[in-house]
């Protein structure tokens, strides 16, 4: 079926869905992975935006219940240069256009997706509009341009889960109504730390991989205060990835405020920049942005690189930090921006970067253990 | 951490000749290590015994020895250089067995020598089979289980704990002779026995099967930081079972999740680790059961591979070049990503493009073995291709194969079209289940058939993803045939087929692939039609970067290839520039001399300012290294692919006469679109090429030639042996290698052999000469400005006429041709090259008998010798003649006389017969060679044993001969026993030898043929009683007593002569060698 992708600044895209009819909007952004767009499809960042992959095939090995990092698809659409109908692989139980459309979620294919690529490479991440109802060129990057922007929004808002919930069997486990948020949440208490993570776009692999080093967690919606948290006395906090622009996250940010130096905390993606706002810094939105799996992060305490997994439009301003406070502990090669922060003194850091990878490389896995080592208790 | 200066001199060992599983990819790793490690102020010492590399070229290196690959000549040269550190990662496994010979004989660590890269212990772990299966239960991998036995009774015990399926490999054969695929235990009962009997040691590997399992492959790094990266995934097309180096192969991996991608990732980074390669690549195999994903670890090299070349040309990382940089020390975040030019190295290269690379097999040059892709690899060569969907490159790929094919199929040389009757299920299915080089074709015909997806899956564990694919292409085919309107098959053609095609529908089976001569078969029009049709509706190739990062970054390197989308990305420049265009993939008969030649066509444009642009289709090369040339273009060799870039760039000039004979192929129709050819005109090419037109000129210059025709049909051939008188040669015309060329005695083999030559070269004549028996070959390169010609070099063949002068020992400067036929040459080639117009090189092949000399052929092109001539006398002939073609003066560039070298220079051959069971070892007019080594000394003795060690005979300083002898040569055979008997070696004969001998006064031992009954010359051989063969003979009947010692004589190692000319080059070299040992001396002291 026709369809058409129309940018904020006039260029245009004919393609084809294979998806079925529809229409969908949003900041558009390529990811270089290889691999992993199930994950790429599910992972709370990608909210608001649509994502094209920079690997022209796509759908190759289907889509299973496994490989998940939230309740649904977040993107708002998908644009691949050539979709997959026939996947192979022993854990395929569906077809990507199969798993899209059951989710009303547009995937388009047919375009020159190097050439968007480098025109945002170019021109920087764009508002856009896809569509199979409207075909106007003219009528459709109207359109785009007059879509809300990513600055200034508060999208993790959107994503957060509504209700908290324990990490329990690989999987969310609500927890009852009537359950009160206190010490007592625990089950494991005096066997393994707890962590409360703020759920601001979770990935289920945080809090896999929080899991698989001793903790036991339980994600709380983003506007949880810190009196709510304390009032759990978890051994430790985390701050999760999210969608989109830190500042708007002001409660977050103002939670984080009063939680330092009370808890051991590592943040992750929008958490480390909520954490570097905490900490009186700014952040800024990036031209467009670092999306894939092949992003080399240097590790300045032991001089290692790690290639990592990454999906930011914004990052963290290192002037507007203090240097006596806060100290840069990883920074990215290719653009030297700053991908790792820690508090000198008190028991902070985070990683602008995904070292629970889901897609992408397990590199950086041992900061999870870092955090489980600044936990005092267990 | 910056890099070590506690080492000062370094030293390279190469992969020596082209053989199979050992191809250009080591030169090209090796100059890139080369170049590298000079940048970085090292002094570079290297040993490489093959000369057609551009590792031996006297600037890559500081101190270059060709000579041969061999401990005992490597411990010279270390004795002689003093090196630091010795880098064995980069020539290969010879390089790196030679490395670790040195290192366990002691000689590194009598001289201070450095091990850097590897230590002995990382490439022993990597490389024994047990040592590696407890490394990998060490991390918890599962490697492949496996036991030894010397007995059935072993085997059977051992079958019990592995379970069936499994693979049984002979200890020590040659070509996986007396293997197999095991099922049940009466297969077990046959197959171990067969085994059992075919090693020479009576041991058998019994070997868990993983038969159908997925294979990969991932192409890792790691600098001695422990930071570890991949550059690349590999995915095979082909399942486990067919040798990777026969598997059709495809980057990235396109059927694994992230998941089962990282724990291969991770598998790989623990491999690393725990083998401890301290710095470089490697490449690690793994196998996946597609029913569980569970993954085996097949084996890792602890060094560059074929498969590192592929990964640096489909990704654009070079990773030998960093390689090389790791081993001295920097770390991945210190070495700069050149592609992009603002990175670093410590990345993982992203791809937005699918490559896909298809072996090229030469099993039609041994029709005595099957065509069987087993364990051990048979193709000679490969060809990459790139494309933003798997079906264009593949696509790409096959019509880059020089087989004639110009995709999957659908080009008129499909069965029924090509020979009358289309497969049946029977032989479809049989071809789907055995391996073998012509798989991919039957897919199509499978499809054809209406084979399922699911069906062919089970014949042939090939991943349906990939199936999927070929059935698109299929079903893209069909479409254009049912909107053309054609009756299906080869029906005739409706007339306004093309017409009937859509603008989207000619699009999109451009975007899948097709060639203008496809899409021309299925309509029923032509591939010129099909252009302009094309061209009227805009559907044009655009150009692509390969950029290492999938466009995340500016690209500061121009390496490009085509696809059909919207946005095109060559950046053509202002520039005066030329194009050249290379060779394709290596085959036998055109192999690494061509890439050499162009590489130095590009050298050279770039020394005289001018633009050079590289279009070649082979990833193993120099000459597709992104910094070889000003531009690569990374695309198929064929009339469309050409003349899109030339109409993309518009150059001022292509060189067509420096990739062999697949850009000469091209030069007429490229010529014909108004493309400026460089050098030579292709007129005169077709007056070298056509047989009338040569003959007329040669009468005019009063040259003769042996006397010849010219058939179309099997009669006319008849009628012209008849004529001319046998023995008579025939060939088919506009073939390299002597493609199907064959001497004839009578009539019967007459027919059968005409009709053989008419089927390789379809509508070209077959050519017929009188074979001038027992006449002394000569090769002549020469060089010519359009005015002045200077000769190249005058190569004396070791062999007599008959053999192909690619199989022919030669040596420069002639030894026994006397002056005045020296003299008549030189003129002859003179003449020759200004009736002809040459511009640039040009070859001559001559006979000499009774002292007339014959003009055998005229190659207005660059030679297969070039390099071993440039060599051989310091004169860049290939870079001359690039310059000359550009409009300079040899007086000008300074060459004004012919070099004739001091010393003795001798190119040997390299054969594959131990890659070929069943296939005699006897040498003829179709060539067989897959590479060549040279030998330099001080007299002819010298240089031939040195080049007959590179190659790999070890040369024996006494014992017993073996000397068994056809009547033809008895008499030249004498001499030699001679000598062999002063040197006080035994003799052993067989009969008619035996009296001859006798009879002639030497003593000698009588021995019996085969035939005879035991014990008889194969016994002794094997006892070991024999150390030295000369065995000549027809081949004509390959199962009686010579072909059974030949073949005995390759699976025993023990070296042997099969002509008589070269039994007395061995028995010169002996002589030499016993006087005393020989020398290494550096090619820039023999020019200096």
């Amino acid at each position: 079926m026709q369809a058409l992708l129309a940018l904020e600044d006039g260029r245009t895209f004919p393609c084809r869905s294979f998806t079925g009819p529809g229409e969908a909007s949003g900041e558009v952004v390529f990811n270089t992975s290889m691999t992993g767009y199930q994950e790429v499809l599910t992972d709370p960042s990608y909210r608001g935006q649509m994502v094209t992959m920079t690997y022209p095939l796509i759908g190759n090995y289907g889509v299973n219940d496994e490989d998940v990092e939230s309740a649904r698809i977040q993107v708002a659409a998908f644009i691949v240069k050539e979709y997959q109908p026939f996947p192979s692989n022993f854990r395929s139980t569906q077809s990507l256009a199969d798993y899209l459309a059951g989710q009303g979620v547009l995937g388009v294919e047919g375009l020159d997706t190097r050439a968007l690529t480098r025109h945002i490479r170019n021109g920087g991440a764009m508002r856009a509009i896809v569509s199979t109802i409207d075909l106007d060129p003219g009528s459709l990057t109207r359109r785009a341009k007059a879509i809300a922007g990513m600055v200034g929004m508060d999208l993790a808002r959107q994503v957060t889960t509504a209700q908290p919930y324990r990490w329990a069997g690989n999987r969310p486990d609500t927890l009852a109504d009537d359950l009160k948020l206190n010490a007592d949440v625990w089950r494991h208490r005096g066997d393994r730390p707890s962590v409360v993570a703020i759920d601001f776009g979770l990935k289920y692999n945080i809090a896999r991989c929080l899991a698989r080093v001793g903790f036991e967690v339980v994600v709380v919606p983003a506007a949880t205060d810190a009196s709510a948290i304390m009032a759990m006395s978890p051994d430790g906090l985390f701050l999760s990835n999210g969608p989109g622009d830190p500042e708007p996250v002001v409660y977050g940010v103002q939670t984080v405020k009063e939680l330092l130096g009370r808890l051991p905390i590592f943040g992750i993606c929008l958490g480390n920049q909520i954490l570097g706002l905490a900490l009186g810094g700014r952040t800024y939105k990036l031209k467009f942005g670092h999306r894939g799996t092949n992003q080399p992060v240097k590790n300045l305490t032991t001089g290692k690189v790690e290639i990592t997994s990454q999906n930011h439009g914004f990052a963290v301003d290192m002037d507007s930090l203090g240097a006596d406070t806060v100290e840069v502990s990883h920074i990215n090669l290719n653009d030297n921006t700053v991908e790792g922060i820690r508090h000198r003194r008190l028991p902070a850091f985070s990683v602008q970067y995904h070292p629970e990878a889901s897609p992408g490389p397990h590199d950086a896995a041992y900061l999870f253990g870092q955090f489980r080592a600044m936990m005092k208790t267990v | 951490m910056p890099k070590r200066t506690d080492i000062h001199k370094i030293l390279i060992i190469g992969a020596g000749p082209i053989i199979i599983g050992q191809a250009c990819e080591f030169d090209y790793s090796g100059t890139q290590a080369c170049k590298a490690l000079k940048e970085e102020g090292y002094e570079v010492v290297l040993v490489n015994s093959n000369p057609a590399t551009i590792m031996t070229d006297p600037e890559t290196a500081d101190r270059t020895y060709i000579e041969p690959v061999t401990a005992e000549a490597v411990a010279k040269i270390i004795e002689k250089e003093r090196p630091d550190a010795l880098l064995p990662t980069l020539g290969g496994q010879t390089g790196l067995n030679t490395a670790v010979e040195l290192a366990r004989q002691g000689v590194l660590e009598q001289f201070g020598v450095e091990l850097i890269g590897a230590s002995l212990d990382a490439i022993e772990k990597a490389e024994s089979r047990d040592r590696f299966r407890e490394a990998m239960n060490r991390i918890g991998l599962r490697s492949a289980r496996s036991g030894i036995a010397n007995t059935m009774e072993e085997a059977r015990v051992l079958a019990g704990d592995l379970g069936f399926p499994l693979i049984i490999r002979p200890s020590y054969t040659l070509g996986g002779t007396g293997g197999g695929v095991v099922y049940n235990p009466e297969d077990l009962e046959n197959i171990a026995k067969s085994g059992l009997d075919a090693s020479l040691t009576h041991q058998v590997m019994l070997e868990e099967s993983m038969l159908g399992w997925k294979e990969y492959e991932l192409e890792v790094m790691r600098d001695h930081a422990d930071n570890v990266v991949i550059i690349c995934s590999i995915e095979n097309f082909d399942p486990m079972g067919v040798h990777t180096g026969d598997s059709i192969t495809v980057a990235p991996a396109q059927t694994l999740t992230d998941r089962e991608y990282q724990t291969m990732r991770d598998a790989s980074l623990a491999i690393m680790r725990e083998i401890g390669v301290d710095t470089g690549g490697s490449n690690v195999q793994f196998a996946v059961n597609p029913q569980n994903g569970d993954m085996i670890v097949v084996e890792m090299n602890p060094r560059v591979s074929r498969s590192s070349a592929l990964a640096s040309k489909a990704t654009g990382f070079p990773i030998a070049k960093i390689a090389a940089k790791l081993a001295v020390g920097y770390t991945l975040d210190e070495i700069p990503n050149d592609i992009t030019g603002e990175t670093l190295a410590s990345f993982e290269p992203t791809l937005d493009y699918c490559v896909v690379k298809i072996p090229r097999w030469a099993f039609e040059k041994f029709p005595e073995t099957q065509d069987l892709l087993t364990t051990a690899m048979k193709s000679v060569g490969e060809t990459m291709a790139i494309g933003r969907t798997f079906k264009e490159a593949f696509q790409k790929g096959l019509r880059s194969l020089e087989i004639g094919r110009f995709g999957f199929g659908a080009d008129g040389k499909d069965r029924p079209e090509a020979d009358g009757a289309p497969p049946s299920l029977d032989e479809i299915e049989q071809k789907l289940v055995i391996p073998n080089s012509q798989r991919l074709f039957y897919l199509r015909n499978a499809l054809q058939a209406g084979m399922s997806i699911a069906s062919i899956y089970q014949m042939t564990a090939i991943d349906p993803w990939f199936l999927f694919q070929l059935e698109q292409i299929f079903r893209m085919e069909q479409d254009m045939v049912q909107a053309a309107g054609t009756a299906g098959r080869s029906g005739t053609p409706a007339a306004d087929g093309l017409f009937a095609l859509t603008a989207d529908r000619l699009a999109r089976a451009k975007a899948f692939g097709f060639s203008d001569v496809q899409i021309a078969h299925l309509v029923g029009s032509t591939e010129k039609e099909v252009e302009r049709t094309r061209k009227d509706l805009s559907i044009r190739p655009v150009y692509k970067l390969v950029d290492t990062c999938a466009a995340e970054f500016r690209a500061a390197t121009p390496y490009y290839y085509s696809t059909y989308e919207t946005e095109c990305e060559a950046r053509v420049s202002g520039r005066k520039k030329v194009m050249i265009l290379g060779g394709g993939p290596n085959r036998i008969g055109q192999g690494i001399e061509f890439d050499y030649c162009c590489v130095h066509a590009s050298f050279a444009l770039r020394e005289m300012g001018v633009e050079s642009i590289m279009v070649n289709s082979n990833p193993e090369t120099v000459s597709t290294d992104y910094d070889t040339s000003d531009k690569l273009y990374f695309e198929p060799l064929t009339r469309e692919d050409v003349l899109h870039i030339v109409e993309k760039e518009k150059p001022a000039g292509i060189i067509v006469q420096f990739g062999g004979q697949t850009p000469l192929n091209l030069s007429t129709p490229l010529h014909q679109e108004g493309v400026p050819i460089l050098g030579t005109q292709p007129e005169s090419i077709d007056r070298a090429e056509d047989r009338e037109l040569f003959q007329a000129m040669l009468n005019k210059l009063d040259l003769m030639q042996p006397a010849n025709g010219t058939a179309l049909s099997i009669a006319e051939a008849l009628a012209i042996a008849d004529t001319i008188g046998y023995p008579v040669i025939v060939r088919p015309s506009f073939v390299l290698g002597g493609r199907a060329m064959k001497i004839v005695y009578d009539p019967k083999d007459m027919e059968t052999f005409t009709r053989l030559a008419i089927l390789a070269s379809p509508g070209h004549p077959v050519l017929i000469d009188k074979f001038l028996e027992a006449a002394m070959e000569v090769d002549v390169d020469a060089i010519c400005d359009g005015s002045t010609t200077i000769i190249g070099g005058i190569m004396e063949h070791i062999e007599a006429a008959g053999v192909h002068s690619g199989d022919s020992a030669c040596v420069l400067p002639p030894q026994s041709i006397g002056s005045d036929m020296i003299a008549q040459i030189t003129m002859a080639t003179k003449a020759m090259a200004a009736e002809l117009k040459v511009v640039g090189l040009m070859n001559v092949q001559y006979a000499i008998k009774d002292n007339q000399l014959y003009v055998i052929e005229v190659n207005p092109r660059a030679s297969r010798t070039i390099p071993f001539v440039s060599k051989a006398t310091g004169i860049p002939l290939a870079k001359l003649a690039t310059k000359v073609m550009l409009g300079k003066t040899l007086a000008e560039l300074g060459l004004t006389q012919e070099v004739v070298p001091r010393h003795q220079s001798v190119k040997e051959a390299v054969l594959p017969f131990d890659r070929f069971p069943d296939v005699d070892t006897l040498l003829g007019p179709e060539m067989k060679s897959t590479g060549e080594v040279m030998g330099i000394g001080t007299d002819f003795g010298l240089a031939y044993a040195k080049a007959q060690l590179a190659a790999g005979q070890r040369l024996p300083l006494s014992g017993t001969v073996f000397i068994s002898v056809g009547d033809e040569d008895k008499a030249a055979i004498l001499a030699v026993a001679r000598q062999f008997f002063h040197m006080r070696f035994d003799i052993l004969a067989t009969d008619g030898t035996w009296s001859h001998l006798c009879a002639n006064g030497i003593p000698a031992e009588r021995i019996n043929k085969v035939s005879q009954g035991q014990p008889h010359a194969a016994d002794a051989i094997k006892n070991g009683r024999i150390q030295l063969i000369i065995n000549t003979g027809t081949g004509d009947e390959p199962r009686r007593d010579g072909y059974t010692i030949r073949r005995a004589a390759l699976k025993f190692k023990v070296p042997y002569a099969t002509t008589a000319a070269g039994a007395l080059a061995v028995c010169r070299a002996v002589d030499a060698l016993r006087e005393k040992p020989f020398e290494v001396k550096a090619i820039q002291d023999y020019h200096g």
